[in-house]
């Protein structure tokens, strides 16, 4: 049997043909990942935990398939990574957090147990600013996550880990979460793919919740192809998450090139990198060059959108963040009362960032302020969520830079929480509107020598189109 | 913009229990952010409806009858309990 390297950046079908074809076990395959992060992950901190324990026991099952001649899955014996905000019952799950130190799920997540279900194999959980809150996995209260294609830089946020997992060849897919560009921009910082679901498509039960009406978990890969391969592994309407859907219709009417994509023009004004910018436009050039039709369209709002932004998800977090209190799991510290076990608690094992964002969404929500700042952040949500819905009445996509900058350094906004809340200004708008959206490196283009982000926006439930899109990208 | 009064009482009912140094720190932070979110304010939103939830969604229901609950879930969560007694969970007082 010939030794798995990864040399040829295998794709999931081509991995899951090795193992099927019997090129290599599964046991083999698991064991190259977990040595590729034991070699590397101590420079990047992309995990916070490896569990080679769980992984080579999965993997041992795949084995066993195959050796009784059973069909498997595409995701059978592939290793993955999962983001400690999503629920597995095997770790200790912590949303890089003080406070839930030494927790333990006593269920899978439903996008993990579909995972769990096709075959895959679990390397370990991977890092991310704390509860999910924050632009470049600084926020954790465990570690700093380095980019693996520039270690003085940021990996992104709040998704680093998983996405810094896969630029350092530590694993060959990963869950991260979205609620306001955490898979997107992470996936542009590292070079990788990420798809932010329609809001309702992939179950949340087990997302550790952060704002539950604009996230949503997703899948990030190498590529297109695989990305889409582990978002149909985990999408589809869950009984124990409410908000979820099966969509009504199968959207995949996509016949390239006869379609047509809006360039925002909000999205490419003052404060975007011009070399990002170029080469974003530069994508469009040659989409249009291929026969595709380019249009300008207006996203009016679209500067409203991280205010309204920094006052839902706050006050959503807030309530969400009140169930860490002491008193059915996670930390507890001892006081005189009642009171003084939430407050001590709360105030010692939970980060900077958090306690600054319960605090703005408590104020935001607080009697005499609800009127003022929630229901009229919920306002104008509707108005952008409109200017959408309006756009791809005459287009099918828009297309736009991911970030305004390229990675930054390490510890250059961490001071300042509004300098970092700006570098969300092209992906919260997506979420507030709930459509999804996909972002991939431009083939070829560097800026600052790093790869640049492209990102793909969809009406709601369009993913398979964006996928189609996304292919031909790659092929420019 | 935002008192040392008006912090205290949202910690309060945040609560969260700050150092000194840390509600200084979070009244800068705080009126810095309010600042900036002030510009909502130029939105005309007369007559426009709230969007609580982006995708339409409707009540999902079921009977409201026990389920039957595996032993190794039960297990788990008691295990997590800071305090308990035998299979309950315990707390302080909530009246004195």
């Amino acid at each position: 049997m010939k030794k798995f390297t990864d040399s040829n950046n295998q794709t999931i079908k081509e991995i899951h043909n090795g193992l099927i074809t019997k090129q290599f076990t599964a046991v083999e395959l698991c064991g190259f990942f977990l040595r590729q992060i034991e070699e590397k992950d101590k420079n990047i901190n992309a995990f916070l935990q490896a569990s080679p324990q769980l992984a080579l026991r999965q993997a041992k099952e795949i084995d066993k398939a195959i050796a009784g001649g059973k069909k498997l899955a595409l995701l059978a014996g592939i290793p993955a990574a999962i983001k400690d905000a999503i629920l597995v019952k095997d770790f200790n799950n912590t949303a890089a957090s003080l406070i839930l130190e030494n927790f333990h799920s006593a269920q899978d997540a439903t996008a993990v147990a579909k995972l769990r279900e096709e075959g895959a194999v679990f390397l370990g959980r991977t890092n991310l600013d704390e509860f999910a809150m924050g632009s470049s996995t600084e926020h954790s209260a465990y570690k700093i996550t380095r980019n693996p294609l520039d270690v003085e830089r940021v990996p992104g946020g709040t998704s680093g880990g998983s996405a810094a997992a896969i630029a350092a060849g530590e694993c060959v897919f990963a869950l991260g979460s979205d609620t306001g560009g955490s898979i997107r921009q992470p996936a542009a910082f590292c070079g990788v793919v990420g798809l932010k679901p329609t809001y309702g498509r992939v179950s949340r039960y087990g997302l550790i919740a952060h704002a539950s009406s604009l996230e949503q978990i997703g899948p990030m890969a190498k590529n297109v192809d695989d990305c889409e391969i582990v978002f149909d592994a985990i999408a589809g309407q869950d009984p124990k998450d409410s908000t979820s859907v099966d969509p009504e219709f199968p959207i995949s009417n996509f016949q390239f090139p006869n379609i047509k994509i809006g360039i925002p023009k909000e999205y490419f004004g003052r404060g975007l990198d011009k070399d990002i910018k170029k080469a974003v436009l530069e994508t469009a050039g040659k989409l249009e060059k291929q026969g595709v039709k380019i249009e300008e369209i207006s996203l009016p709002n679209a500067e409203y959108a991280l205010p309204c932004y920094y006052i839902i998800v706050p006050s959503e977090a807030s309530a969400n963040l009140a169930r860490f209190d002491g008193i059915r799991y996670g930390k507890s510290e001892k006081a005189e009362n009642l009171f003084g076990v939430y407050a001590k608690t709360r105030g010692r094992g939970l980060g900077e960032e958090v306690k600054r964002r319960i605090m703005l969404g408590t104020f935001a929500l607080s009697s005499g302020y609800y009127d003022a700042y929630y229901l009229k952040a919920q306002k104008a949500r509707t108005l952008i969520k409109r200017d959408f819905e309006t756009a791809f009445e005459k287009v099918d996509f828009l297309l736009t830079p991911v970030s305004p900058f390229q990675p930054f350094k390490i510890g250059e906004k961490i001071n300042d929480p509004l300098k970092m809340y700006l570098s969300d200004v092209y992906t919260i708008s997506i979420n507030l509107a709930g459509v999804p959206a996909l972002s991939m490196p431009i083939p070829k283009a560097k800026v600052e020598n790093m790869p640049v982000g492209l990102q793909i926006i969809g009406p709601h439930f369009s993913e398979k189109n964006i996928f189609h899109l996304a292919k031909a990208i790659e092929q420019l | 913009m935002i008192s040392k009064e008006e912090v205290k009482h949202i910690a309060d009912l945040a609560r969260l229990e700050l150092t000194g140094e840390e509600t200084d720190k979070m009244q800068k932070d705080l009126a810095n952010i309010l600042g900036y979110i002030e510009k909502l304010g130029e939105l005309n939103v007369e007559n426009v409806e709230p969007t609580f939830r982006p995708v339409a969604a409707q009540n999902v229901w079921r009977e409201d009858e026990q389920q039957k609950q595996n032993p190794q879930v039960i297990e788990t969560m008691l295990s997590q309990m800071p305090a308990k007694e035998g299979n309950m969970l315990k707390v302080r007082e909530i009246f004195e």
